[in-house]
């Protein structure tokens, strides 16, 4: 079975449509990509797998569970998670509490534990702290999970942000444009961390990206839309071979040599 | 050695001004010196333990001593206690939760007439009195400080179902809108069924028992009854501010404070990381309302009358004022902006009006430059500032919003450990 499977999705904004008929497939454990020019609609699939926007036609199953139509925190609760494009933290809370809001589904407290302050209550506080707190070691924020979010660089940020999304346990990760303004050097740190990622947490990885380096050393699979259709998919190999993704790319020759980062 | 250098700094001046208050009961700053000894109190580094000790000498002991010797002091702190209250309550909504709220009045004003209409001759009107006599009996005055909470949250919750969707102005406009639906209903539900006795009011409202009554005599203490219903209201306050402050800091360091704060911040964020966004906005709602409701009990117990003008749309922007003031999401804010608001509403305004009216009644003639002589007694009533005082908290309002946008005392990030609540 597969992790997600979305069938026929179709989205469309008055007289725009953003997505028709769009398949998705992923299994577990794989790292796969969606391409694209902008305005291809990527984001938007984004939206509609996790639930912030509500697919016009199409179904979504995740897990076993039919998906589609679900709020975006009942499928966040299910194990789907993702980090945002222009990078949306609580920017007036700090890094170790944006951490602990996204554990929020994965703690079982109820209004009046918090109000007695119950024995069992504070233990699960401290857990979920020390838990924050290890997250945030692993991207390499440990020494900064008192400053508010909106202080830290941009990079930072970007860090957080995957922490976050880690805090609610998710089975399936999505990361809209994860390198976004990362030079090389940076953007291959990240890479080698979210292959990390798949192995020590089990996570499935899907990935909207422009950087083509990024995009054909790390995927697995990698689907393209343009226009709000998929016009291709298969491996990074198979891609770079097919034509109407050239195409797509218009005027990009030197094609998956990095040079398409221009569409960032 | 530091420590005991600040406790004795600390008992020195909580010491000094109440000493002052009692040698001097009618000076208006050897009270606001020592109002503020609770402010010294917060400020010096005193260990927790040490500060909350001294803070409960000052509220339980002195302050009740000081207002048996003048009588509308206990009446100033009382007022505070009920504002604090109310602050706390509109701060969960628009402080954490980032949901503007200027209806809030309207939660006070259920639990006022809950209490109101059962606790007076008022349930009559449209409960068979063969069925039950109202009044009920003062006892039943804890139960409506139980049920008050309850219909607060209530209200909370229906007032929360439609708005859910709407945010900023739009949600502003509707709760603003429900504020005015409740004042306009109270005023008018005197008929086909008399309900609130419209315009009129509700008097006499039972007072809660004062079952200590023949112990203090026993004891060989005589005061007045309405000396000792001061007191006594005074307490209930003090213990219902308590409850409040300790039930806000409580959810603050939980991860419903957070949920709050995460959808004040970004709701699509918050929803994507997985809180539910119905459910914590309701909360909000009813939490914030609830405080509203038990104050709004004690509130129309301690007036004895109360009718629709106390419930006014000004009332709400009056209480939205002080959490602005004080610091949105601040609990501390809250706190101060309810004190320095009343405070300056009931003390110094009202101080400064008696100065200017002794001032005419003095007799002076003073002579200025250019102007000639002047009579003292021919000051304008207008100057008094008791008169403007809207435009003084409006001038306040303005060079805070504009010179200090987050408040006197705005809300300091939960650091260092757990549990410290």
């Amino acid at each position: 079975m597969s992790l997600l499977e979305a069938v026929g999705i179709r989205k469309s904004f008055g007289g725009l449509l953003a997505l028709s008929q769009v398949d998705l497939r992923l299994e577990q454990g794989e790292i796969a990509s969606i391409i694209g020019p902008n305005g291809a609609g990527k984001t938007t699939l984004f939206n509609v797998l996790t639930g912030l926007e509500r697919p016009d036609s199409g179904s979504i199953w995740f897990a076993g569970h039919p998906v589609a139509g679900l709020k975006a925190e009942q499928i966040t609760a299910l194990g789907v998670a993702r980090t945002f494009q222009n990078i949306r933290l609580f920017a007036n809370m700090s890094v170790l509490e944006n951490v602990l809001v996204g554990m929020h589904c994965r703690l079982p407290f109820r209004i009046w534990n918090v109000l007695a302050h119950s024995e069992r209550f504070v233990e699960m506080e401290e857990k979920a702290w020390e838990r924050g707190q290890a997250l945030l070691e692993l991207v390499g924020l440990g020494d900064k999970q008192n400053e508010l979010a909106r202080n830290l660089p941009y990079g930072d940020q970007r860090r957080l942000e995957i922490a976050r999304a880690l805090a609610t346990h998710p089975k399936l990760l999505l990361l809209d444009e994860p390198t976004a303004g990362m030079n090389p050097g940076e953007a291959r740190v990240l890479m080698e961390f979210l292959r990390r990622l798949v192995e020590q947490f089990e996570v499935t990885l899907l990935l909207i990206e422009h950087n083509m380096r990024v995009v054909m050393s790390i995927s697995d699979w990698v689907t393209v839309l343009d226009h709000g259709e998929k016009i291709a998919e298969g491996t990074p190999e198979e891609i770079q071979q097919n034509p109407r993704v050239m195409e797509a790319y218009l005027g990009s020759k030197d094609w998956g040599k990095g040079g398409v980062r221009s569409h960032a | 050695m530091n420590a005991l250098k600040y406790l004795g700094l600390a008992l020195f001046y909580v010491g000094g001004t109440s000493l002052l208050v009692i040698v001097f009961p009618h000076s208006l700053p050897a009270f606001l010196a020592f109002q503020s000894s609770l402010l010294l109190l917060y400020y010096l580094p005193l260990s927790p333990r040490l500060r909350v000790s001294l803070a409960f000498v000052v509220l339980a002991f002195l302050m009740p001593l000081i207002g048996s010797i003048n009588g509308y002091y206990l009446e100033i702190a009382i007022q505070v206690g009920i504002f604090v209250a109310l602050a706390l309550g509109l701060n969960i909504v628009v402080g954490m939760a980032g949901l503007l709220d200027l209806g809030y009045v309207a939660f006070f004003a259920v639990g006022a007439y809950l209490w109101a209409i059962f606790g007076s001759s008022q349930a009559n009107e449209f409960i068979p009195s063969s069925w039950i006599q109202f009044p009920l009996a003062p006892s039943w005055f804890f139960v409506f400080l139980l049920l008050g909470v309850v219909a607060g949250a209530c209200t909370g919750f229906i007032l929360g179902l439609p708005v859910l969707r709407l945010r900023g102005d739009y949600l502003a406009i509707v709760t603003l809108g429900f504020g005015e639906v409740i004042r306009v209903l109270a005023n008018n539900l005197d008929k086909p069924i008399n309900l609130t006795n419209g315009p009129k009011g509700i008097t006499p409202i039972q007072r809660p028992p004062l079952f200590f009554q023949p112990l203090l005599e026993d004891l060989g203490f005589s005061i007045s009854t309405p000396a000792l219903y001061s007191l006594y209201f005074y307490f209930l306050v003090l213990l219902v501010v308590t409850a409040v402050i300790t039930a806000t800091r409580r959810l603050d360091h939980s991860p419903i404070g957070r949920a709050w704060e995460a959808i004040r911040e970004d709701e699509l964020a918050a929803a994507s990381m997985g809180v539910p966004l119905i459910r914590m906005k309701l909360l909000a709602f009813a939490t914030g309302a609830s405080f509203a409701g038990i104050v709004g009990v004690i509130f129309s117990a301690k007036q004895y009358f109360i009718n629709p003008e106390s419930f006014t749309f000004m009332e709400s922007i009056g209480v939205l004022a002080m959490v602005i003031l004080g610091g949105m999401g601040s609990i501390p804010g809250a706190i101060l902006g309810a004190t320095i608001v009343t405070v300056l509403n009931l003390e110094v305004l009202k101080g400064l009006s008696l100065w200017l009216n002794t001032l005419r009644n003095s007799g002076l003639v003073l002579s200025l430059p250019f102007v000639g002589d002047y009579a003292l007694s021919q000051l304008p009533a207008q100057l008094e500032p008791a008169k403007y005082e809207r435009l003084v908290f409006g001038i306040i309002i303005v060079i805070m919003v504009i010179f200090r946008p987050q408040g006197i005392w705005p809300a300091r990030r939960r650091l260092g450990k757990v549990g410290r609540t």
